[in-house]
């Protein structure tokens, strides 16, 4: 099992999809709560959104809610795998958040 | 009404930014087949465009499914030529960009790179081989040298986004 990669940082976009995608959601819907979720700081692009979306459904981070095969707009959601990812990843943030203030300084 | 206009473009970056100053005097791109754009009056400014390559032929099923995902986030697909399609957004939507981190900017901009490496390969074959041949027939030589000025103007093209992929590959050392 390639252990060592899948310990690497995610990326800020998969991390917000990710965090989105705790919601059912069809693209434009995690683009909006993205933007929502960063103060309009994380923005987007409808062509990084769906390239990654590509790559965490391969990799089973995610998948598309079975639903009305009418719907016009497809609507994915997180799976066990990515709750895990995420979590993982928030461990790494808090370490890194943790050692800056440590060092830094600076309480909220 | 409908405008015509015929106009020729290499520089996919310089035909958006016509494209753009064009909906911002309020005439808005609404078809496109080879160097023949079609414009429709729009409220000045109403619209963004961009132009994109992709992987396939706009009419393949990948290509129509991405076309599709892009329609469900408010971007209109408008025209499409070979594996390029024109798209816009309306400006009221807020910025209109379709790659907004380093890794899918540096794919997308690979892809560009690659396109321009086959056609300028292309070119300069077929220009060059043509020169030697000019030593049989002058029609050639002539024929040959046209072509490899072409050739060397899309080298200058792909050289210019290589110098942009090595921009974003530097910064990607430090960032995400």
């Amino acid at each position: 099992m390639p252990e060592s990669i899948e310990r690497g940082a995610l990326t800020e976009a998969v991390f917000y999809i990710l965090l989105s995608l705790f919601t059912p959601m069809h693209g434009y819907g995690i683009m909006q709560n993205v933007s929502k979720l960063s103060s309009s700081r994380v923005n987007l692009g409808a062509g990084t959104l769906y390239g990654a979306i590509n790559t965490l459904l391969e990799k089973n981070w995610i998948k598309s809610v079975d639903g009305d095969k009418n719907q016009r707009k497809k609507e994915y959601e997180i799976t066990e795998l990515g709750k895990s990812m995420v979590e993982d990843e928030i461990i790494r943030l808090q370490e890194l958040i943790d050692n800056g203030r440590k060092i830094v300084g600076g309480e909220i | 009404m409908k405008y015509v206009i015929r106009k020729a473009y290499w520089n996919y970056e310089k035909e958006e930014n016509w494209l753009n100053e064009m909906a911002s005097k309020g005439l808005a791109l609404t078809d496109y087949s080879w160097c023949r754009y079609v414009f429709e009056e729009c409220e000045k400014g109403k619209y963004i465009y961009r132009i994109e390559l992709l992987d396939n032929p706009a009419k393949h099923p990948e290509s129509n499914a991405y076309i599709k995902f892009l329609e469900g986030t408010g971007v209109e697909f408008v025209a499409s030529y070979m594996r390029w399609i024109f798209l816009r957004k309306k400006a009221s939507d807020g910025p209109f960009d379709l790659y907004s981190d380093l890794d899918s900017k540096i794919k997308y901009y690979k892809k560009i790179r690659s396109f321009w490496t086959v056609f300028s390969a292309m070119e300069l074959t077929i220009g060059l081989s043509n020169v030697l041949l000019g030593i049989i027939n002058p029609i050639n030589f002539w024929c040959g040298i046209i072509v490899t000025s072409v050739g060397l103007c899309f080298l200058s093209l792909r050289h210019n986004v290589a110098k942009k992929i090595k921009k974003l590959f530097q910064e990607k050392k430090i960032r995400e």
